[in-house]
């Protein structure tokens, strides 16, 4: 079992993992081997964030910059959609 | 019902039918397409393009062993520059490794590679060529030496199902991310050699319980998908995720069908990308249309509430078993035909001795003179 993502990581996408606009559908996806993940807005806003230099702190940081919302809401949101990816396999950190 | 009409999400692209190993599980159809017959280079690259156009995300680069194709990595890279997310299905042997360098250079996304079987003797017999698990082994390493995503995948039946759990040890080692632990589906050459394939139910369910405890297990390090078997399942499979509704398959030589399996649905009519448009195919060819949506099925499935989960399940398999395609697939417990599928899978797994396998084999399966396997024998339980 592998420890809970925190939030000192510094996520990535690794090679095989990819976020594109779906001009089709009108919407974000985040495409894996064998999987395609639909991504609302605030999905797609966050995985855009993730560089593999910036921090799931920093993540945050810039979330709460641009949305008017709880700091510690949005960093409990990141914190459990980053960790669900990367227990899928298709986020490094 | 064009409004209603999905984008397809993947395209599975048999580019050649051509293959090392003759695995006796094989989908592919007993008349296998020649070399002669196969789409060239520019046909590919256009048939790729049309995809991505409308709304295609992932191509699965299959066959029979794609990189038998000189073109493997021209065509990798059109997927690339059209934006399509490829996944490479490979058997990993013949001239598989000295291509993999370039397929990384040209933008590969994905790979997914066979195994028949952890132990090296057990595999060389099931895929019928000697040498081959040092081969793929060393692919494996190159793969991820490369930085490329691996998944193995392995069929499961009844001469490797002793196995499943080094298979998931060997995935590990070989640092797959992804393991599919594949039950055997009984078409093409698979249905043909059913009687030898056939696990006993037991067998199964210790399998099941091997891969629940691994997952656990390794969560965060291997992804274990795992597919059950049709003939001891409850309900079936949306099969292809439902007939005309996520996926397309082109064949060798063009032949666009809405499941591998298609063509053995006596009556349908394929459309070819040789004459057509990817759109017009998926929006109005006879074949896709034959069994979209809901409104050609029949009872049980027309009053039931899982009809839009599962689609009916599989129509090659209701063929098969049934000898009527538009019948509810029998895996499902609503058939009238599920108990008399279950004691055939039952009768064949029980048998002392697998009958030996009928290996696959460009020229089809003909000159062999085993009878065709049962459709299900009337009587035999209820
Ligand atoms: S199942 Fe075996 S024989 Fe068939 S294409 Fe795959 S590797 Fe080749
Ligand atoms: S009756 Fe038809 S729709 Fe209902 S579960 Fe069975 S196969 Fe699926």
């Amino acid at each position: 079992m592998s420890e809970a993502l925190t939030l000192t990581d510094v996520p990535r996408l690794p090679r095989g993992v990819r976020l594109r606009f779906d001009e089709v559908r009108g919407a974000h996806v985040l495409l894996a081997p064998e999987r395609a993940f639909d991504l609302d807005a605030v999905a797609a806003e966050v995985l855009g964030l993730v560089d593999g230099t910036r921090s799931v702190s920093a993540i945050v940081d810039a979330l709460a910059a641009k949305f008017d919302e709880d700091r510690a809401v949005i960093e409990g949101d990141v914190v459990a959609m980053l960790d669900d990816l990367a227990k899928k396999r298709v986020l490094d950190r | 019902m064009n409004a209603a009409l999905p984008a397809p999400i993947g395209l599975l692209a048999e580019l050649t039918h051509r293959c090392p190993l003759r695995c006796p599980y094989c989908s592919n159809p007993l008349e296998l397409d020649r070399r002669s017959g196969e789409l060239d280079t520019a046909t590919w690259q256009r048939v790729l393009s049309e995809a991505a156009a409308l709304g295609v995300l992932h191509v699965h680069l299959s066959g029979g062993e794609p990189t038998a194709r000189a073109d493997i990595v021209e065509i990798t890279a059109h997927c690339a520059r059209a934006g399509l997310y490829s996944n490479l299905i490979t058997s990993g042997v013949g001239g598989a490794l000295k291509k993999l360098d370039a397929l990384a250079d040209a933008g590969l996304d994905h790979v997914q590679l066979s195994i028949q079987a952890a132990d090296a003797g057990n595999a060389e017999r099931i895929g019928g060529l000697a040498n081959a698990q040092p081969q793929k082994m060393a692919f494996a390493e190159r793969v991820t030496a490369l930085g490329l995503p691996l998944t193995l995948n392995a069929v499961i039946h009844r001469g490797n199902i002793d196995e499943v759990e080094r298979i998931v040890e060997l995935a590990v080692a070989l640092g797959a991310k992804r393991l599919e632990v594949a039950h055997t589906q009984y078409y093409g050459w698979a249905y043909v050699n059913r009687a030898a394939l056939m696990p006993a139910k037991a067998d199964v369910d210790r399998s099941i319980r091997i891969v629940e405890a691994a997952r656990k297990r390794l969560e965060g390090r291997l992804v274990i998908d795992l597919v059950v078997p049709d003939y001891y399942a409850t309900y079936p499979k949306a099969c292809a995720g439902g007939w005309g509704r996520r996926l397309m398959n082109v064949t060798p030589t063009g032949r666009v069908l809405p499941c591998h399996a298609a063509e053995t649905i006596p009556g349908l009519e394929f459309w070819s990308v040789r004459d057509r448009s990817l759109a017009d195919i998926w929006a109005a060819s006879p074949a896709f249309m034959a069994y979209r949506g809901t409104d050609w099925m029949p009872e049980p499935c027309r009053s039931c509430d899982r009809k839009e989960r599962d689609w009916g399940g599989c129509r090659c398999q209701a063929l098969a078993l049934t000898g009527d395609a538009a019948a509810t697939d029998p895996a499902c417990a609503h058939s009238p035909h599920h108990a008399r599928v279950k004691a055939l899978a039952a009768a064949e797994s029980a048998a002392g001795e697998a009958p030996a396998y009928v290996y696959r084999t460009i020229g089809g399966a003909g000159g062999d003179d085993r009878p065709a396997p049962a459709r299900i024998p009337e009587g035999a339980a209820s």
